[in-house]
């Protein structure tokens, strides 16, 4: 029943699903946290990164390009978005923030499925990461081992954005009261731009690396927004460490709970995040302020 | 409440309209070539709706999840109908919308412990599971992914003859004739005490259990109508389709919902209704007429997102602004500049204090507040440190000291929105240490804020009825079916209210037209109209001009009279003239206590304001 490698490896699932939603989760969080909009386009946003990453990919042939240009594409397209329309949205109730987002997380997955039809694509692995290792026994794709470091390398580069550079100081204190940082004479709307950029980049990286190991549709989005709400209620919301801590207990729940029933994964993370909800209202980091 | 304001001017209109609607649906619009199943899909999102917007556009929680309790109420019917050999089709379905209802009251024990954005996630990861569970543990019941096919449709036995309610037009009769219920019992309810606190709840949920409502109950309320409404439209689209599908359940489910709400009109009933006949019209003229195929969804995304931005209250919305608008082009405009050109300070008000609500127990005869080595500590800040303070019935006493002294923190404590570090409250001999906010409120001891906590888009009247209805009904009803003008004694309390605070001849005027001085009088008007025996009053004068201030401290005088209060205002002359006794605090410490003219002499509090003067001229 309970076979031990099969045991390792699942537990090895969970690291990468976790690690990769911790990823996405950061820049839903720090998004929220900053701007005060809980973005509901980003899981189009973590479907969009991996179509760009897929064009970029059929147009070159390198993964490498491909990761740089969906990287890029989001940074851009995030802050566009943020220019366009978001801005208009701060001063609204919740309400209207959740329901543009919304219409525009539509608006995304419908314009691919255009284009590309809800047929799945597919982006191989780089060559240098196919095929399998065996680990101590048991047996891994190589790029999943990669995928780890790759997503790993993501999350080291958003906390140096976020503790070591002057912005992510602006940011972070923007999270405890963006009111005050604004009255320093700081222009919190540019940092506002940033930081969507920022975080809608961060989904888009996270969507073309995971794109070797899951194929592209328009609908996976929805999917992963729903499991990011979960990592974010975990973790606690405006939280960097709490999504980190809080994607990869998700994962971990999903991967083991997977390996015996899969039936009952959801339910686990459901259950879960009750848990957390019941004892830490606010979630495992989460703080007093914005809610 | 917006639309009630409209329509309460005749009684029933609304419903006889609905009525008249509903029952010449099949006499015309055959004749435009619409699907009859079409129709019927409209009517069953139109009542999935009523609930979500009641939910939504009353309450203003707006959930992701409602496709767990459509999916909910519609297998617990189906499953009954099919798998169970129930025969009673009715029957099921209200079996169906009471077991929703009951799921519903749970999961809102859970979502509710949070607000605003964390409510919209957890409903959406709530909706999901149910999905899950649809699919797998529950598949033998559910059917998983294939549903549950052969849903019979209803039949009615009248004696003499029996209804058979097939399908298409036959079965519009049923289906509009429960819709009709559905929108009966929800006017009622947004017309009733429940409907306007609700209202209050959206505009500000601090301020609503302040005044002493219990916001969580009423949120829940709310929450349970909204599952009930689901769950008989759930079991009403597997009647309709003879099958129940299982992506009932699925996130775009709950999705369409909101999005067909938002089109139609948020808080107006209709909206979702009006939503849903667009979004289906849409589809086919998009999907067949033009041949877009897929793409029509893309369309539908884009023009929600531009009504969103461009028209926040929906297609209802916009036609009763576009109404309001060429009504008050057509009516005189010599009306609004009369009511604005009336200064409301003019009148000369000698108004009689209003009895205190609470009557206070003949034996207990000692101070009406007794605090005891009140502190509070944030973390390693001191906010207040063992403060004991007492305030005799009928007294009215003044907090002055300088910024950052700890006076708001003390009076969050008095009104138990901050619980104490350690110390203890007792008021008329009560200890309320470790109540809530809006228990105080009810036991008559409530504040007016330093910073305006009004119903902002409610009229000076609306408000104060929120406050009076805390007052008249206790602190949770379900008196959801009576009409809110029927709630004995409001109209004079609301009156006197009006009158206290000099607000009489702009009661209808909505919170956002009022100028400052007069937000400042409604907040106090708020607090008072609660009738509590001890008021609190944070920086009343905060604020207001010279002129402004002299009236207020006129208007507190004539409400002082018969109640006890405590202000804390930075203005000294004034509170020197309305107080009897004087409290000085300084870094969270109680520093002297006396009459004006001890105050005044003082040489300790002239420190603490001007730095240390007396030490300055010895130099």
């Amino acid at each position: 029943m309970l076979n031990w490698t099969n045991f390792l490896s699942q537990l090895f699932n969970g690291l990468v699903l976790g690690a990769l939603l911790a990823l996405i989760s950061s820049g839903l969080t720090i998004i929220y946290g900053t701007l005060g909009v809980l973005n509901l386009a980003h899981g189009a946003m973590f479907m969009l990164g991996g179509y760009a990453g897929y064009v970029a990919f059929q147009a070159t042939g390198s993964f490498l390009v491909a990761v740089i240009a969906a990287t890029l594409f989001m940074l851009v397209f995030g802050v566009l978005l943020e220019r366009l329309i978001i801005r208009y949205f701060y001063d609204r109730p919740d309400e209207d923030q959740l329901l543009v987002t919304f219409g525009l997380s539509i608006c995304i997955v419908e314009t691919i499925r255009y284009f590309f039809s809800s047929m799945t694509k597919m982006v191989p692995p780089p060559s240098i990461f196919s095929g399998i290792t065996s680990f101590g026994g048991v047996m891994f794709p190589t790029y999943r081992l990669a995928l780890i470091g790759i997503v790993a390398v993501g999350l080291l580069a958003l906390y140096l954005i976020l503790y070591r550079t002057r912005l992510g100081l602006i940011v972070r204190a923007g999270i405890e009261d963006a009111v005050m940082v604004d009255s320093l004479g700081i222009n919190v709307y540019r940092v506002f731009m940033v930081v969507f950029g920022i975080g809608a980049m961060a989904a888009g990286f996270a969507g073309i690396v995971n794109a070797p190991v899951v194929s592209l549709t328009p609908g996976m989005g929805e999917t992963i927004l729903v499991q990011t709400f979960v990592v974010v209620v975990i973790g606690g919301v405006g939280s960097f460490p709490g999504a980190v801590l809080g994607g990869l207990i998700a994962g971990e729940i999903i991967s083991i709970t997977s390996m015996i029933n899969p039936a009952y994964s959801y339910i686990m993370l459901f259950a879960a995040m009750t848990l957390v909800l019941v004892l830490r209202p606010r979630g495992l980091f989460g703080k007093k302020g914005r809610e | 409440m917006k639309t009630g304001n409209i329509f309460m001017k005749r009684r029933y209109l609304i419903e006889m309209l609905t009525a008249i609607c509903l029952i010449a649906v099949p006499f015309v619009l055959p004749h435009i070539d619409a699907a009859p199943n079409t129709v019927n899909r409209i009517l069953v999102w139109g009542l999935f709706g009523i609930g979500f917007d009641i939910l939504f556009g009353y309450t203003g929680l707006l959930s992701f999840g409602q496709s767990a309790f459509y999916g909910t109420g519609g297998f617990v019917a189906a499953y009954l109908l099919t798998q169970a050999g129930f025969p009673y089709v009715i029957l099921a379905l209200i079996i169906g919308m009471v077991t929703a209802a009951f799921v519903g009251y749970l999961i809102g024990l859970l979502a509710l412990r949070s607000t605003g954005i964390y409510f919209a996630m957890i409903t959406v990861a709530i909706a999901e599971i149910f999905f899950f569970v649809e699919f797998n543990p529950l598949a033998a019941w559910t059917g998983g992914e294939n549903g549950l096919p052969g849903v019979p449709t209803p039949t009615i036995y009248l004696g003499f003859t029996t209804i058979h309610f097939t399908g298409g037009w036959s079965l519009y009769p049923f289906l509009a004739f429960i819709y009709f219920i559905g929108i009966v019992l929800a006017l009622r309810i947004v017309r009733s005490p429940v409907g306007a606190i609700l209202t209050a709840i959206r505009e500000n949920p601090l301020r609503a259990a302040a005044v002493g409502h219990n916001v969580q109950g009423y949120k829940l309320t709310a929450f349970v109508i909204a599952a009930a409404y689901a769950g008989i439209a759930g079991g009403l689209l597997g009647v309709m389709q003879a099958f129940m599908p299982p992506d009932a359940f699925m996130f775009d489910t709950s999705g369409q919902l909101v999005m067909q709400t938002a089109i139609g009109g948020r808080a107006t009933l209709f909206g979702p209704l009006v939503g849903a006949g667009v979004w289906l019209f849409l589809q086919d003229f998009l999907q067949s007429t033009l041949g877009l195929g897929a793409t029509w969804k893309l369309v539908l995304g884009v023009v929600f997102v531009l009504l969103v931005a461009f028209l926040r209250d929906g297609i209802i919305g916009g036609i009763r602004d576009l109404y309001g608008f060429v009504w008050s082009r057509f009516s005189s405009p010599a009306k609004t500049s009369e009511a604005v050109a009336e200064n409301p300070a003019a009148t000369n008000h000698e108004a009689i204090p209003m009895r205190p609500h609470h009557i206070v127990p003949t034996d207990f005869a000692g101070p009406i507040l007794q605090v005891t080595g009140l502190t509070k500590h944030y973390g390693g800040v001191l906010a207040n440190t063992d403060i004991d303070f007492s305030v005799n019935q009928g007294e009215l006493r003044g907090i002055i000291g300088p910024n950052g002294a700890g006076k708001s923190t003390f009076f969050k404590m008095l009104t138990c929105e901050v619980q104490p570090s350690s110390g203890k409250i007792m008021f008329e001999g009560r200890d309320i240490t470790g109540l809530g906010v809006t228990d105080v409120c009810q036991l008559g001891l409530t504040k007016s804020y330093q910073v305006n906590q009004l119903f902002n888009s409610l009229t000076v009247r609306q408000n104060l009825i929120i406050s009076a209805l805390a007052e008249l009904r206790g602190k949770f009803r379900l008196d959801m079916l009576s009409s809110l003008s029927k709630v004995p004694g409001m109209d004079e309390h609301v009156e006197h209210t009006l009158e206290l605070v000099n607000l009489t001849g702009r009661a209808d005027t909505p919170v956002s037209e009022l100028a400052y001085g007069e937000k400042r009088r409604l907040e106090v008007g708020l607090a008072l109209a609660s009738s509590p025996s001890l008021l609190l009053l944070d920086e009343p004068l905060a604020g207001m001009s010279p002129q402004e201030r002299v009236e207020t401290v006129k208007l507190l005088k004539s409400i002082s009279r018969g109640r006890t209060m405590i202000i804390i205002d930075h203005d000294m002359d004034a509170l020197f003239e309305l107080a009897e006794r004087i409290t000085v605090l300084q870094e969270g410490r109680v520093l002297v206590e006396g009459t004006p003219d001890e105050i005044k002499g003082n040489a300790k509090v002239q420190e603490a304001y001007l730095g240390g003067v007396p030490e300055e001229s010895k130099l």
